[in-house]
């Protein structure tokens, strides 16, 4: 078990180092990178804990989808280091205070000894993760998976109706006029005599 | 391994610590906040994935798999909203987001 042990100390002291870079860093585009590592020393920690379905789903649709994403808009958004105005520090002390009672808090919640469960096993019941995972998904929480869906296509509606824009002068096909269009809106019969134009 | 149980616990309160400190300390832009949100939710889902390996219970990881679903459609449409901002203002600095301040 010393082994997992030291993974586990690696992972989360690496997790925690990255998600006090993406907080700390000057430049969105390292803030983003550390996210990105964040997700992957997360994703070993999910692994240790044998959850290894949420961990590649989490390095896949994070790592893959989501900080893509995010370095797409910030390198699109062109925001320039230098242009970045130095209000951090106004609001310096009441962050610092909320940070620090949320966290005393947690501690309070964690030593109170009120988290007690009963150890049981996941893998004794001879599934591995992602079996147990199949199961439960589409039955139990069947609903659950259907309003996630829902969810989803929502969001996918909204930001295609956010971002989309028309733009004055831009040539586009129309098609109904096109199929409107008859010979004799375009094309004009003439009898021309011979040596003469007309 | 049950002796990390309070160990995961505390990498997930100091992360989501980090997340509010994070939204609190950067006025600077919109970004960072929206990635600060991703860390909070990154904490929850560790301790998700805690407590369902604690109780033997797979509806964690399921909620872990419902969360990633809800944190990738706000930053669809958080990132939409930023991008529809910065055409209109050519800007995102966070102090020229008061137009709704009556």
């Amino acid at each position: 078990m010393f082994v997992a042990e030291l993974a586990f100390y690696l992972f989360s002291s690496l997790t925690l180092i990255a998600g006090l870079m993406v907080v700390l860093s000057r430049n969105p585009v390292h803030s983003v990178l550390f996210l990105i590592l964040a997700f992957f020393n997360s994703a070993g920690l999910f692994v240790l804990r044998g959850a290894e379905f949420p961990a590649m789903v989490l390095v896949i649709v994070y790592v893959g989808a989501v900080a893509v994403l995010f370095m797409f808009v910030v390198m699109m958004l062109d925001q320039s280091i230098v242009k970045i105005k130095e209000t951090g520090r106004r609001y310096l002390g009441i962050g610092g205070l909320i940070g620090l009672v949320l966290l005393i808090e947690l501690v309070f919640v964690a030593a109170s000894g009120s988290l007690r469960l009963d150890p049981t096993s996941i893998e004794s019941s001879g599934l591995t993760n992602t079996q147990a995972i199949g199961m439960e998904l589409y039955t139990t929480y069947f609903y659950a998976v259907q309003v996630g869906g829902l969810v989803l296509l929502v969001a996918m509606i909204g930001a295609i109706v956010l971002t989309m824009r028309t733009r004055a002068g831009v040539k586009r096909q129309d098609i109904p006029s096109q199929i409107d269009r008859k010979p004799s809106d375009s094309v004009v019969m003439k009898k021309v005599q011979s040596g003469q134009g007309i | 391994m049950e002796n990390l149980d309070g160990a995961y616990l505390a990498v997930a309160a100091l992360l989501f610590t980090m997340g509010v400190f994070g939204i609190f300390l950067n006025r600077r832009n919109v970004i960072t906040i929206l990635m600060s949100i991703e860390l909070m939710l990154l904490a929850v889902n560790i301790n998700m994935v805690t407590f369902a390996a604690r109780s033997g219970d797979v509806g964690g990881h399921i909620f872990v798999l419902l969360i990633l679903t809800v944190a990738a459609a706000e930053a669809a449409i958080g990132l939409a909203i930023l991008v529809s901002f910065f055409r209109n203002h050519g800007g995102i600095d966070i102090e020229d987001l008061s137009e709704m301040k009556g």
